[in-house]
Formats: structure tokens, sequence, C-alpha cells
């Protein structure tokens, strides 16, 4: 017999992210809504959460599970780089994320994708979704309204892109799910992470690419 | 952080202890177990120009029954943060107390006067240990050296900041006078009939939330706490006193018999004082 996990009831983050990898910069984009079942909890959450200088993560899942475990990975990851004297890697934030969700995995409902930009290998994205899987992917999706956009992502993803067009896809990407998921709404976060910093930008509900097919 | 819990440091992990009682208590009572008095609330916070007003209503039900027509909920953390609470009432009063405590205590040991982020970061740390087994939804509001805040703490621990919010059973109706009437930079006459509006119509809306309103205002310059800004115009009239006075019974005849008492036997006994 089948068993199907009830996901524990609690503020959900169920949004579009999608960073995308790119040479030497990262655009990162989110939609923002938080949802309670029925009720919007916040119209304007920012589930871009900076972790480190050049390295932030998505959230999506339960709120309050997701903003502990970034607080708890921010501050292991702060004290990993003055121990270090050195910024730290994007792998590093990326495994303690997938530590704390795999070894909690019962208990979390947190999906998480890590991205920034480091000196060894510039600029990466890793997957962490539920369960505590740990993966590094040039392109990656989450939340609820991601199956709306594989298709789009798979299509429209070319290696090498500028770092505008990466940030034009991103956008074009979560506004496409946002029309379609009714867990995603609000405003359009996008933050472009490169050695030079982290340039972070805000697309309003009317400034929204417009896709409607009726 | 050792400095905001005093007694010991809290456990790693989530504590389930009462939640594991509680469900092998559900099937011992014949009778209904009696449930838990909630605020079922409307309360509201916005920020204004110089400050944070906060509003709450007065009602606080059991079920179907108001068990308390007067129940005040903005809840005092320290002299320049105040906090609303909303969900189970015991677990607003005595969630908001703790963290007072503690601020205080925090206070004393480091000569600083509290910060509003850091209440927050307590009550989110605090309330995502017991992974939702304690129902305080709260607003926090108050001002500090680093400006005007204000926050939401969901029961999960998730916590949010906007210039205006709404919690409690109420919340859908304050929240659309709140989305309609805020600006940046209101004026503290406009701030209070925003959130006293908002408020009142939780209050008409809401069967959990009604009597009177409460309002809080917070600036650098002092609280000004108004209980009640606004009585409800539905209040029975009772006379709550139910002595009667002298002469409201005639007096027929008066006969005086004095007492006499004799001393029988007289002790001393000396208190040790040392």
């Amino acid at each position: 017999m089948e068993q199907t996990r009830v996901p524990p009831p609690g503020k959900r983050l169920k949004r579009v992210v999608s960073p995308v990898s790119l040479y030497p910069s990262k655009p990162l984009c989110l939609s923002d809504r938080l949802s309670l079942r029925a009720y919007i909890a916040n119209r304007v959450t920012d589930k871009l959460t900076p972790i480190h200088d050049r390295i932030f993560c998505c959230r999506s899942g339960s709120a309050a599970d997701t903003q502990a475990i970034a607080d708890v990975v921010t501050y292991q990851l702060g004290f990993h780089s003055i121990e270090l004297d050195e910024p730290p890697l994007v792998e590093t934030a990326a495994n303690l994320f997938r530590a704390s969700c795999y070894r909690y995995r019962e208990e979390l409902t947190a999906g998480i994708l890590v991205a920034g930009w480091d000196r060894r290998k510039g600029g990466q994205v890793y997957c962490v979704p539920i369960g505590g899987m740990l993966v590094r992917q040039p392109v990656s999706v989450g939340g609820s309204g991601s199956s709306y956009i594989y298709g789009f992502m798979d299509s429209n993803y070319k290696p090498n892109m500028t770092k505008d067009q990466c940030l034009e896809l991103t956008a074009a990407a979560v506004s496409l799910a946002m029309e379609r998921d009714g867990s995603s709404g609000g405003v359009v976060r996008l933050a472009s992470i490169s050695k030079d910093g982290v340039e972070r930008r805000v697309i309003l509900g009317n400034q929204l690419p417009k896709y409607s097919t009726h | 952080m050792a400095l905001s819990n005093v007694l010991h440091a809290p456990a790693a992990g989530f504590n389930f202890d009462h939640a594991a009682r509680n469900a092998e208590l559900e099937g011992l009572f014949d009778a209904q177990i009696p449930k838990p008095v909630k605020t079922g609330t409307t309360i509201a916070g916005v920020v204004f120009k110089d400050g944070v007003v906060l509003g709450a209503d007065t009602r606080a039900t059991s079920s179907e029954v108001v068990a308390d027509k007067m129940c005040s909920k903005i809840h005092y953390i320290a002299p320049n943060i105040y906090c609303c609470g909303a969900g189970t009432a015991a677990d607003t009063e005595k969630t908001t107390e703790l963290l007072s405590s503690n601020l205080t205590i925090f206070s004393l040991n480091s000569g600083r006067n509290p910060r509003v982020v850091m209440a927050v970061n307590i009550l989110q740390e605090m309330l995502y240990r017991y992974h939702g087994q304690i129902g305080a939804s709260l607003i926090l509001g108050g001002v500090d050296c680093t400006g005007n805040h204000l926050y939401t703490v969901g029961p999960y621990g998730s916590v949010n900041t906007m210039p205006y919010l709404a919690m409690g059973s109420g919340d859908l109706a304050a929240l659309g006078i709140l989305e309609d009437g805020y600006k940046p930079d209101l004026e503290l006459d406009k701030a209070k009939e925003l959130v006293r509006a908002a408020i009142h119509a939780g209050v008409m809306n809401d069967l959990a939330s009604g009597n009177n309103i409460d309002i809080c205002v917070l600036t650098r310059g002092g609280v000004d706490h108004i209980r009640p800004y606004q009585v409800s115009q539905y209040k029975d009239k009772r006379k709550t006193k139910y002595k009667y006075g002298a002469g409201t019974t005639a007096v027929l005849t008066e006969k005086v018999v004095p007492v006499k008492l004799e001393v029988v036997e007289e002790t001393v006994q000396r208190m040790d004082t040392a």
C-alpha cells in the first residue's frame, strides 16, 4: 500500500525559484507569495536569503523550517569562514544545507537552492530538495510552480549566456510559473551574484512580462 | 544565546513531551476535554512616521462563550517594545512574559536597551523549537536605536516584517482596511485612526473578536498604552453593586446586650529574631 506523507501544516512557501548558473555571474530569481493554505500570509516575502557575502539561497517549502535552517547555516558558514580567514565556498554552504536537511528529513519540509560565486569554481548552483539530496546543476528550478517551467527552462537555457540574457530568462520563467501556479505570485525578486558583488532587483506586479493565451 | 536564557540553555532538537501526554489523555476522558481559552482576536500594527501603533480587541473566547470581555492583548515586553498576541491565551501570555523577563535580564547584564530584532529572534527560536505546539501568533512592535520596527511571528516560528500587519481570526477584515488605507510615513492621528478602523472591522465582522479596542503608541519619546481607546457601544447595564444601603429594611426594635469577657489565661511566647 502506498504511503503518502501528509505535510505538516504551517506557512508554506510555495513558489518558483530558478537560479541559473552563468559564468561569471549568477542571477537568482524568486516570486513572492507566502501561503497558509488559502490565505496569503505575506504577498511580498523575500525568499532570497543571503547566507554570506556572495552566497544566497532560495527557500521553498515551510517558511518556519527554511528560515530556521537558513539561520543555522548562516551561523555555521560565518564561523567556518572566520576560522579559515577566507571567503567560503558555495559547495561548503550547499553541504551545510544538505547536512541539516538530510539529518532532519523526517521533520522538515524544505526545498532549497544554493547559489553563489567563489574564486575556485566561479558561479555555481546547487539543488537541495526535500529529503536532503545534493546535486550541482547549471540551471535549477524549485517550489510548487516549478513543474510548469521545466520545459521552458530546458528549451531556453543555453550555456554561456550573458548576465542580462540570464536575468531575462529567469524573470520570464518565474512570471510564467506565477501565471499558472496559485501558490506563486506577488513580485519577482532577482539577484545577480558575481566576483564584483551582488545586484538585487525587484520586478513589481504591473511590470511583469505579460503572457496570456486567453 | 547564553545571555537571553537565564535558568538553563534549552535542549537541542524538538521537545514533544507534552504532545505525547496530551495524545494519551485524549481517550481517557468521558466528557469533553475543556477547550483552551483562545483569544480569537483581531490584532494589528502600523509603522508610522515617528514610531509604531499597535491595536487589539479585548474579547477572549472559550468556544462560543466570551470568557473575558476586557482582556489585555497588548503585552509589555520592554519599555520600548510591546507585543500583541493572538491564539491560545495562556500561550501568548506566558511566552511574552518569558520574553520580557529574559530581555530584562539581558539589559541588566549587558547595560544595553533591548532591540526589537533581538526579541523577534528569541521568539522565533523558541516557537520553532516547539514546532507549533505553542499556539501563539504575535505581532511585535517597537522603537529602538535602529528605527521603528514591526514584526510578526507565527506559531511555527516563521517571521515576517511589513509596515502594516494583522493577525488573529479577524485578520482578513483588518487587512482589508490596512491595505486600502496604509501610506508610508503617516502622521500619528492618521495612524491611530487606521489601526482603530482595522480592529473595528475585525470586531464587526468576526464573531470571536469584539468588545473594546485597545491602542498602544510607541515612539522614541515613550509609550502611550490607551486602554480602552474605543469602548463598545453594545454594553449591558448591570449594577455590579448589590449592597443595600442603610435604611432599606425598617428597624422595629433594638436591644443592646453587652457581652462580658473574662481573661482566662495569658501566655507570652518570645519570638526568635536572631
